[in-house]
């Protein structure tokens, strides 16, 4: 391994500006002439508009305009849309209703767009917001996910009758039911996945800019995918032809999914821009985020686990009834569906496996992908559930696991999962050494000592990342193909730029997709550039979400790297006047096989662009290589996560105090970068256990709108984190890559839960795992003890 | 408009600002610092956090008129004579920041908590005085080691000065 190869803990290239301040993210770049949006919000979670009045806020100071769903229905822009077809059991197609960027006659959420005001400045355009008159008629709303299907609750959309968006259904029902016949022992589980806000750091931002003169527009967005927002916006809202239309995602302070979707507010900045013939920028406050960024998880769940009398697992049914919002946020029919069943076999050989979704429409923001999205609302029913069973079997849960593990690969889930390597107790047995799991007992002993409870929880997760390959998210409804494309443009110096589509928005691409160059050409880091984030200079890319950039984005870099090396193989072998059969690459040098004759990489470059050596009309002149690259599976990333709690009964408090985590991601470029994804990722599962919950109330106001209302993990929340790795190389991209984006906020809850209610001494506690909710859990273990 | 008088990292400045400016706000569009963000409205997540007359304060909770006078340090006002403030040098060493947004703040929150505390911090005292530092991407366990670190290394540049 060399010192900036795959495999070493390289420092990261793009930290010198963000440790200096020179970070350039959307809301600090301004453009000539801008004005400001703000966008007025519905304060009711569900209303008729009966009409709007302009009059007098469109005479205060610096108006320019304001706009309405009235002016998007007159310039006829398509709706925003959901960009994964669901089918229900009945064949029937999902029942997506119609979501004007600015609403048209109803709002159906408490921050939904009812018009925006274009001011010379933020100050101007929010007072004479304060002057726009909305007649509201405000209709009952529904917040809560169960009673979203009671006929005594209101309708948000003409085409969904019982606010039923989907009945979706996985598996083999009749199978599941003969197996639950002979069971010896059935597990039965009620839990419910929080709902959660993401709260990347930085708001999401747009800059709209209409350049008349060439008829373009160019668009500075928060995006984690701006090649598929200028799809989206061009193909489907029909602003304008793609060819006219720039999309630059410059730094992006974090995304965790929730800067995927196509909003209203990006939308409208670049169409308005058209219309008062000047930049438009916004950029969100936070209440606006907690208001209209798509939310995460948000289900309710019956699982029921049949085993037989030797702990074997025989059969698994689940029902689950998701939470989609409002409207069909961009990929939110996806998440509680096809990227929830097929994992909810978990690390284990389940021989048979049934799955009922049915997602519905409430009187809340949207909810699409959040860190994980599907996967670890997955990995909460499959480990809760066989953390249960262990202990109605008095078995210990590491054994449980074990004896149910998947262990020859590849292995067919019956729930269309084909994992494809993996060695799952090698990862629980290192994490039992590393969690020192056999002491556990004296540790707790001591805990009591000192008047604590303590408990132990386990998550053996299995992810799936990587959806891949095209045609099979195809056939599962996807409307778009999830390959990734890379060039490779060798300079006449020898210097490398990496253009990819791949988007970073904190997770290092600068530096390891530089590492991957450095490794295969040989060349120092400081010779490659890792350009993203704008269309004008990369050509396509499918983003970065459900942690891709690595098994796919960096596959496509690795397949274009191969193209770059052989055309200069070609060309080296005119150089050194050898057969090209004869040339080796190797350690950044051409070398003819058995002779000291040798070109380095870049004098090769040099050479392909000089074009004297060669014959051109058979090998063109220059150096630069592409490649769409189209894995052939998902990767399936798995591990084991082990964590310890200690809980003061006196006020319910939960302190983590221990964390190993053993992952395997097959190859990994930068231990030091994974680990950090590691860790981000079990602080978000420790903040969805024990923390985060948004709350709507019976009217479906927003009561957690502010950091002051909904808890964020901070500091002092959370433990260092132990975290190792057991390999298995992924033999479905040519580097053996799996993602590693996700993994903690996917192992984290389950496992977190695991020890909390191991500590309690009953299942009955819910996420969030508030002080108030496990003091409460723990006086009805008391009540128990005393009914005994 | 009135006019506020200030340093801001060694530099002498004169700016009109509204009454109800607040100093981030004079910061990131009237001076163009734009190192220093805001990431939420409630004072809550500590992205703008700057020092004034050599404390971490938030700068969105200060009018830009209540610091007629003062000196400010701003993320991008520590590296000097080309040379990383130390804490900056060991942000980058310990992988202290994945997406950079709230690192400005916890930058300049880090470096007061040694102002304060001292430079042999543990790591309970580093969380502790986290409170009111938000990150969404970390998960703080290499903000901790990287404070512990910087905090150190202040120490012998220090003692070299």
């Amino acid at each position: 391994m060399s010192a900036t190869g795959i495999g070493a803990r390289v420092r990261r290239v793009e930290d010198q500006r963000f440790i200096t301040g020179r970070g350039q993210y959307t809301d600090d770049i301004h453009r000539p002439y801008e004005t400001y949006a703000y966008f007025v919000r519905s304060p009711h979670a569900h209303a008729t508009i009966r009409g709007i009045d302009k009059k007098k806020a469109e005479k205060m100071p610096g108006v320019l305009a304001i706009l309405t769903g009235d002016d998007v229905a007159k310039d006829k822009l398509g709706d925003l849309f959901c960009g994964w077809m669901v089918l229900s059991k009945d064949g029937s197609q999902m029942k997506a209703g119609s979501h004007p960027a600015l609403a048209k006659g109803k709002v159906r959420y408490v921050g939904d767009h009812v018009a925006v005001v274009i001011a010379e400045s933020l100050d101007q355009a929010k007072n004479a917001a304060a002057e726009l008159k909305v007649d509201y008629g405000v209709l009952p709303a529904v917040a809560d996910l169960n009673k979203a299907r009671d006929p005594k609750s209101p309708q948000l959309h003409d085409n969904a009758p019982k606010n039923t968006v989907y009945e979706w259904v996985l598996g083999d029902a009749a199978a599941v039911d003969a197996a639950f016949k002979q069971a010896k022992h059935v597990t039965k589980i009620d839990i419910v996945n929080n709902r959660l806000i993401p709260n990347a750091i930085e708001p999401r931002a747009a800059i709209g800019e209409y350049e008349p003169g060439t008829d373009t527009y160019t668009l500075w967005s928060t995006s984690q995918n701006p090649h598929v927002l200028r799809l989206g916006l061009s193909a489907f809202i029909g602003l304008c032809p793609e060819h006219k239309f720039r999309v630059i995602s410059p730094d992006v302070g974090g995304g965790f999914g929730s800067k995927i979707f196509i909003y209203p507010e990006e939308t409208v900045c670049i169409w308005a821009s058209k219309k008062v013939g000047r930049p438009v920028r916004w950029t969100a406050e936070r209440s606006e985020s907690f208001q209209a960024d798509a939310h995460g998880r948000d289900h309710v769940t019956t699982a029921e686990l049949a085993l037989d009398g030797g702990g074997k697992m025989l059969a698994l049914r689940v029902k689950t009834l998701a939470n989609l919002g409002a409207y069909l946020s961009t990929f939110s029919s996806a998440v509680p569906t096809f990227l929830y069943a097929p994992l909810l076999s978990g690390q284990y050989v389940i021989p048979a496996i049934y799955c009922e979704v049915d997602g519905v429409y409430t009187n809340t923001a949207p909810v699409d992908a959040y860190r994980g999205a599907g996967r670890p609302e997955a990995c909460y029913v499959i480990e809760r559930i066989v953390e249960v069973a262990a202990r109605e079997l008095n078995m210990d849960p590491a054994e449980l696991r074990r004896r149910n593990f998947v262990k020859s690969f590849p292995y067919q889930t019956p729930v269309a999962s084909l994992y494809d390597a993996g060695d799952y107790k090698a990862s629980l047995d290192k994490a039992i050494q590393l969690a020192d799991y056999k002491n556990f007992g004296r540790r707790r002993q001591e805990s009591e000592r000192r008047g604590k409870r303590r408990g132990v929880g386990f998550a053996s997760y299995i992810e799936a990342c990587g959806v891949a390959p095209s045609n099979l998210a195809g056939a599962l409804g996807c409307g778009v193909g999830l390959w990734e494309s890379a060039d490779i443009a060798v300079t006449p110096t020898g210097m490398v730029e990496v253009l990819t589509g791949s988007h970073s928005h904190g997770q290092g691409h600068e530096t390891t997709f530089a590492q991957l160059v450095s490794d295969k050409l040989g060349i120092p880091m400081s010779h490659v550039s890792v350009i993203h984030g704008d269309t004008d200079k990369v050509q396509f890319g499918m983003g970065t979400y459900g942690s891709r950039s690595g098994p796919v984005g960096m596959s496509a870099i690795a397949v274009a790297l191969d193209k770059v090396i052989a055309k200069g193989k070609q060309i080296a072998a005119h150089v050194l006047e050898a057969a090209e059969a004869d040339i080796e690459f190797k350690d950044g040098k051409y070398k003819v096989a058995g002779t000291d004759k040798s070109a380095a990489f870049g004098e090769i470059a040099l050479a392909a662009y000089v074009a004297h050596k060669f014959p051109t009309a058979h090998i063109e002149p220059g150096l630069k290589e592409h490649a769409f690259y189209d894995p052939t599976n998902f990767t399936f990333p798995a591990g084991t996560h082990i964590c310890e709690v200690e809980i003061d009964p006196d006020t319910g408090a939960t302190q983590v105090v221990n964390w190993v985590a053993v992952d395997d991601f097959g190859t990994v470029i930068n231990p030091m970068i994974v680990e950090g994804q590691v860790h981000g990722g079990i602080a978000q599962g420790v903040g969805q256990a024990l923390l985060e919950g948004c709350v709507y109330d019976s009217d479906g106001q927003l009561v957690t709108g502010s950091y002051m209302d909904y808890t964020m993990p901070r500091a002092d929340n959370l433990p260092s984190f132990k975290v190792d790795y057991t390999v298995t190389k992924c033999p479905s991209n040519p580097l053996g890559m799996k993602g590693c984006g996700e993994a903690g906020a996917i192992a984290a809850p389950a496992a977190l839960m695991n020890a909390i209610t191991n500590a309690v001494g009953h299942e009955d506690v819910p996420m969030p795992a508030t002080s108030r909710a496990v003091w409460h859990a723990l006086q009805k273990s008391q009540r128990r003890k005393a009914a005994e | 408009m009135p006019t506020v008088a200030l340093t801001v990292n060694g530099r002498k400045e004169s700016v009109e600002v509204e009454p109800h400016t607040l100093l981030v706000q004079l910061l990131r569009s009237k001076l163009r610092l734009t190192g220093t963000h805001v990431g939420c409205d409630t004072s809550q997540c500590g992205a703008c956090v700057v020092h004034v007359n050599g404390r971490a304060v938030k700068s969105c909770t200060l009018l830009a008129l209540q610091v007629d006078g003062a000196e400010v340090t701003t993320i991008e006002g520590l590296a000097a004579n080309g040379q990383l403030h130390p804490m900056q040098e060991a942000f980058r060493d310990n992988h202290g920041l994945q997406c950079g947004f709230c690192t400005p703040g916890m930058i300049m929150s880090a470096i007061d908590i040694v102002n304060r505390k001292g430079n042999d911090l543990n790591e309970h005292t580093i969380r502790d005085e986290l409170e009111g530092n938000l990150c969404r991407c970390t998960g703080y366990h290499n903000i901790v080691k990287a404070i512990a670190a910087g905090a150190k290394a202040m120490k012998s540049v220090a003692r070299a000065a």
